[in-house]
């Protein structure tokens, strides 16, 4: 291994961990779920602490998404273009049971998962999740987003 | 004017064309046929005695195997009206064949019927003759069938709609 192969290992790694504690959400929030999402945000549980306590309300401005809540099929195409108006590198989060299979909305209006409009990351499953489950997947969409292979 | 005061003035001037009445809890309901009911709504609006200004609610049941009405009619369009003058309410129903499923609009009465009955449409399938703009209300366009109709399957998935999906 060269000197430059080595260079390259350790500034991934470091781009890494810079994006893993800088994570900019946008919360594309529909139902329920966004309650705990809330409890989640605020100071008591504090996701700030993992670096993603700034939302963007912006799909320009943000790294990654949090589909909170149940999406129907009118909904659908709105969340298909907010994810495709977001810059590389994103990544999704399916947050609750809804967004990850369509939940006990077994019916005509719901989408079954949102992984049939675009690619998730992590599913969060839960009716709602707890903020722990949330804060563990967002643990793991860290660990994730440390491991990927870094552009830039 | 009482419930059951406004049912018996309904009947001696409609007649025939009530095909039932009843009450439930005190609340009157006229059974109407569907040739009528523009006109009997007419003459609940505009009638001062009665002046049924509002028009709460417009939806539909559909009666398919349900128990003991097998063979009627499969449909019912059912206008809760409500007077804010008197205080008083009444509920007209119309009853529809599931192969004839049209019923005049009671647009130029009340502009509110306008969203109710495109609901109507949209999840029952009951046209409404001289409606101004009969589209789906709260369903999207490529949406195929009518989900509260008995016999749309629970499970039944429609094909995702948008740009590039």
């Amino acid at each position: 291994m060269g000197v430059g192969n080595f260079f390259t290992s350790k500034l991934d790694e470091a781009i890494g961990w810079a994006r893993k504690y800088s994570i900019f959400q946008y919360p594309f929030v529909t139902a329920c779920c966004g309650m705990e999402y809330m409890a989640t945000a605020c100071s008591h549980y504090d996701i700030d602490r993992f670096g993603a306590g700034l939302p963007r309300f912006s799909p320009r401005q943000a790294d990654v998404l949090f589909v909170v809540g149940t999406i129907s099929h009118k909904m659908a195409p709105v969340l298909k273009r907010v994810y495709d108006q977001m810059t590389e590198p994103k990544w999704v989060v399916a947050f609750g049971v809804c967004t990850c299979t369509g939940g006990f909305y077994d019916n005509y209006a719901t989408v079954q998962g949102i992984d049939t409009i675009i690619p998730v990351d992590v599913y969060i499953p839960g009716c709602p999740p707890r903020p722990e489950s949330v804060i563990d997947g967002l643990m793991k969409l860290q660990d994730k987003i440390a491991a990927g292979a870094q552009r830039y | 004017m009482t419930g059951a005061a406004i049912v018996a003035d309904l009947q001696e001037r409609f007649g025939g064309a009530i095909v039932d009445t009843h009450d439930q809890h005190g609340d009157h309901t006229v059974v109407v046929t569907r040739e009528a009911v523009v006109e009997l709504l007419r003459h609940c609006r505009d009638t001062p005695a009665l002046a049924f200004d509002m028009l709460t609610d417009l939806t539909a049941v559909d009666y398919a195997k349900f128990p003991g009405r097998e063979d009627g009619p499969r449909f019912e369009v059912v206008y809760h009206l409500y007077s804010l003058r008197h205080n008083h309410r009444l509920r007209v129903k119309v009853r529809v064949e599931e192969d004839d499923a049209v019923v005049a609009t009671a647009v130029p009465l009340w502009p509110i019927a306008n969203w109710l009955e495109r609901e109507v449409w949209d999840m029952f399938g009951v046209r409404f003759e001289g409606h101004p703009d009969l589209r789906r209300l709260l369903l999207y366009e490529e949406f195929v069938g009518h989900p509260l109709r008995k016999d749309y399957p629970i499970n039944r998935r429609q094909p995702l709609i948008g740009p590039n999906i």
